[in-house]
């Protein structure tokens, strides 16, 4: 029993991507740093698409400055655009942080950037504000390749040695702002220390003010970022990231750190494993109202089982949510019959087979697609509903079944942002909506309209 | 007073203060957080909604990707622009060259989709890698015969306004390639309305409605076959002057079409539009039509805007849009909404459109070049504004501050150009400003209550 790993066909085109760029996954990230303004190193447009789209979902103020090369910057090298940039973002935000990542253009010349930013630091010895940087180019993997990087170029840069306090990191990767208040709510209830990084939980799901903010108020604290380095142990949400882009690696290996890289507490089955090993890590046992949570969420599998027991699903986005997502539609007796990403990390199938293990043999996995593979494939497969963000949409409405907005981007409803999806709470919601959206369905195409279940 | 970068002083100027001085048609600063974007959008704006061709993005993923089916460009064919194709080029060809992706890419794509025309944007990244896009196109187009055009809208190239131009120049190939027989002496092509929501539908209908024969729809509801036999057209409309002045000029060149500016938004410009064709083909008859046409579209309308004006007048706006000839438009649009304009810029203006905005605006109304958020949301504090008009990246900065804010940008879904587009314009800036939700905002509390009642 092991799932079906199809690779992409030998076309050489991309039809509506299933992934986006590396320096948008890494301004995502720097979001979710206090204080902090990312620059992007290239032209004006990457920062401004990049702007536009994040906004589209968050429907928050983002700004990401730009070095803004020129045909010159790109013969001559853009370090004197990164200076004029630095200071300019400086002279604006007065920001704690400023997190370059670079773009394929200033990749490909060959711009050093950290020689730059130690230039930069020498030419202003009076306070200027950190700066980091992260080695995005945009031909080498996906926006969550982009997004692990920044976090872990954070880490790289700032962590420090030091004794060892009762804390735990956490690196949840792409979820949304309502997840992170849940991790930290969680993380509170244990009654246990945290670096939560990134933390976008306010500065892109935030309040309306009174007074325009030059930078959103919240995110991870660089004091936090700094005692990673003292951890009793890390937890990185991610089902497929490599040794040498984990974060919670990184920290082991500098600093002995212990860490369990697993996938998203999505599920009972996750959510207890992670619960289990918080509760093992911070040495309280687990609070007694996520027990509670954990009993509604199995009384409520036991009500809704029926309606969706056999259902197929399409499921697609970035790897770590697909394989969260896949062990979670297994386990309520959901198949998902294509677990697809536009990232290629080549651990999505083991990843699934893993996460999945009771319906593998029913699950047809492709890596590096696009929605044009996705679509083909789904028509074959003949779904009953699909999982995953707005990019679906015009599949669902062709194929006139539900889609479940899960994700990144969410662009076509209003609060993609408060979406909650972790934990036993999450997972009840999510559960809550896909067996709504199936018994709509139903209600829909009846020629009766029954109005009692 | 907003704090400004030195550097970008001479872009701001407020009218009354000073003699009219603008700096304008630099390019941004580096670190300032423009609200531009590059020379690739500005090709990818204008050419996207041609729904017959095939658009392929040559280079990574990201420019593909974020301009997937953003545009409100309605089709009433085939929909081929709302696909986004991308030669998604990898590590291993940014080494070695992207050319036989590029091909091969091109070749599955036509083969797949057998469209009318195929263009290419060169994005950053083959401006530097060097491939000879050009070549390419060349030889697919002899192999496939159609056209396949090169667009050279390498991102760092430039502003969005130079992205215009490659736009320009590769529709330059397509025209002139067509037959140009059966098109009447009375006969125009619309330039820069890209048939947002299905408005060049309308301003089409009304044309034809004066008797005049619309040749090509350039590029809104754009099909290859029109385009190629636009040269055929007496005279040529230019819409946004920003995107389409330079295709103009340049047909009125090689072809001796002469052209007119006009502007659909607002019924003052809208009628003035169709006036203005009236009088240039100078026939009595048409001018009749044309009169007509006016009185009855205004009389549909009008009743139901004095309505909004009531509840509106005295109201504030502020507005930042893209090209500066818009602005012109939506001054005069929110006057007749009985509401003053207290701020008012653009990414792309040019010197003169600068000056006839400061000419069009009342003393004290803050005109800015290439602003940014920070500028953009001190001009808005500053002048106590009830509505923000513009773009996708500029609605968070209002909604934070709880203004109110409409679109108006290529990417919206609702009909804004023509009579009835006026209409539209009246009623979404009457629920955007009149809706009591500001009651709760805390800016509504800390100026005393000063904001918008429900009218």
């Amino acid at each position: 029993m092991s799932v079906n790993h199809q690779p992409r066909p030998a076309v050489s085109v991309t039809t509506n991507a299933c992934k986006l760029c590396t320096p948008l996954g890494a301004c995502l990230a720097f979001r979710g740093i206090e204080g902090t303004v990312p620059l992007l190193h290239g032209s004006q447009g990457c920062s401004t698409y990049i702007r536009r789209y994040i906004i589209s979902h968050f429907k928050e103020p983002i700004d990401v400055a730009s070095s803004n090369f020129s045909e010159s910057s790109a013969i001559f090298g853009g370090g004197v655009n990164l200076a004029t940039a630095l200071q300019n973002v400086t002279a604006q935000y007065h920001p704690e942080l400023i997190a370059v990542a670079s773009t394929c253009l200033s990749e490909t010349i060959g711009d050093d950037v950290p020689l730059f930013i130690r230039q930069y630091r020498r030419e202003h010895p009076e306070r200027p504000p950190e700066i980091i940087h992260v080695s995005t180019p945009s031909y080498r993997g996906t926006h969550m390749d982009g997004f692990h990087a920044a976090v872990r170029a954070a880490v790289d840069e700032l962590a420090e040695a030091g004794a060892p306090e009762r804390r735990i990191n956490l690196f949840p990767g792409l979820v949304s702002p309502a997840d992170l208040r849940h991790l930290k709510e969680i993380m509170a209830d244990f009654g246990v220390d945290y670096t939560l990084l990134p933390d976008y939980s306010e500065t892109l799901d935030g309040e309306i003010w009174q007074e325009y903010q030059k930078i959103a108020p919240g995110g991870t604290p660089l004091a936090a970022i700094r005692r990673t380095g003292r951890a009793m142990a890390s937890f990185e949400f991610s089902g497929t990231i490599a040794a040498e882009h984990s974060t919670g690696n990184l920290l082991k290996e500098r600093f002995g750190i212990s860490y369990l890289q697993t996938a998203m507490p999505i599920g009972v089955r996750a959510c207890d494993q992670f619960f289990t090993k918080l509760a093992e890590v911070s040495g309280n046992p687990i609070p007694d109202c996520y027990r509670k949570e954990r009993g509604r969420l199995v009384d409520s599998y036991v009500d809704g089982h029926k309606y969706i027991f056999g259902k197929r699903a399409v499921l697609y986005g970035e790897e770590d949510l697909v394989v969260s997502l896949a062990g979670f539609l297994a386990e309520i007796g959901v198949i998902p019959v294509l677990c697809a990403s536009g990232g290629e990390s080549g651990r999505l199938a083991e990843a699934v087979q893993a996460a999945a293990p009771e319906v593998a043999d029913r699950i047809t996995v492709r890596d590096g697609a696009d929605f044009m593979d996705i679509a083909e494939l789904a028509e074959k497969l003949q779904p009953d509903l699909i999982v995953g963000n707005s990019k679906g949409y015009p599949l669902a409405r062709k194929l006139q079944i539900p889609l479940i907005r899960v994700g990144f981007p969410i662009h076509d409803r209003l609060g993609g942002q408060r979406l909650l999806h972790l934990g036993y709470r999450g997972t009840q919601a999510l559960f809550d909506r896909i067996v709504n959206a199936v018994i709509e369905r139903q209600q829909d195409a009846s020629p009766v309209g029954y109005s009692y279940m | 007073m907003v704090k400004v970068l030195e550097e970008r002083k001479g872009q701001i100027y407020r009218k009354g203060s000073e003699p009219y001085a603008m700096e304008c048609g630099k390019t941004s600063l580096a670190g300032s957080v423009s609200q531009r974007a590059c020379v690739f959008c500005g090709s990818r704006v204008v050419l996207y909604p041609i729904a017959d061709a095939i658009h392929l993005v040559h280079g990574p993923v990201g420019c593909a990707a974020y301009t997937w089916d953003i545009r409100g460009a309605l089709s009433s064919g085939p929909e081929l622009h709302r696909l986004s194709f991308s030669t998604d080029l990898r590590e291993i060809e940014v080494i070695h060259g992207g050319e036989k992706k590029l091909y091969q890419s091109l070749v599955e794509l036509i083969d797949r989709y057998q469209p009318r025309a195929a263009f290419v944007y060169s994005t950053c990244i083959i401006g530097i890698i060097g491939d000879d896009v050009g070549a390419v196109c060349k030889r697919v187009s002899a192999e496939k015969g159609i056209p396949v055009l090169p667009v050279h809208s390498e991102g760092f190239k430039g502003t969005k306004k130079d992205g215009y131009r490659a736009a320009c120049e590769a529709l330059l190939q397509l025209i002139g390639t067509g037959p140009a027989e059966g098109i009447q002496p009375h006969s125009i092509n619309i330039l820069g309305d890209f048939n947002l929501a299905g408005e060049v539908w309308m301003i089409r209908e009304y044309y034809e409605k004066m008797g005049i024969q619309v040749v090509a729809t350039i590029t809104g509801d754009g099909r290859v076959d029109q385009i190629r036999r636009a040269h055929g057209a007496a005279l040529n409309l230019v819409q946004c002057s920003g995107s389409m002045n330079h295709l103009a000029k340049m047909l009125k060149e090689k072809y001796g079409t002469p052209y007119l500016q006009v502007s659909y938004f607002g019924i003052e410009d809208m009628a003035e539009a169709l006036y203005q064709v009236a009088r240039f083909f100078n026939d009595t008859a048409m001018m009749r039509r044309t009169e007509e046409l006016v009185r009855d579209e205004i009389a549909a309308v009008y009743p139901q805007l004095l309505e909004y004006r009531k509840a509106l007048t005295g109201k504030k706006a502020a507005i930042y849009v893209g090209g500066a000839f818009k602005a012109f438009s939506l001054v005069k649009a929110l006057r007749i909404l009985g509401m003053q304009t207290a701020v008012v810029g653009s990414q792309t203006g040019s010197s003169e459109d600068y000056q006839q905005l400061r000419d069009l605006c009342d003393e004290g109304t803050v005109i800015v070049d290439d602003s940014n958020p920070l500028e953009l949301a001190g001009f808005l504090k500053e002048k106590g504004v009830d509505l923000f008009i513009g773009g996708v990246k500029e609605r968070p900065i209002a909604y934070k501050m709880g203004i109110g804010f409409c679109d108006h940008n290529h990417e919206r879904k609702i009909a804004l150009a023509g009579f009835v587009g006026m209409l539209n314009f009246a009623r979404e800036v009457h629920g955007t400003v009149c809706s009591p939700i500001w009651k709760l905002v805390p800016r509504y509390s800390c100026c005393g209550g000063g904001v918008a009642d429900v009218g």
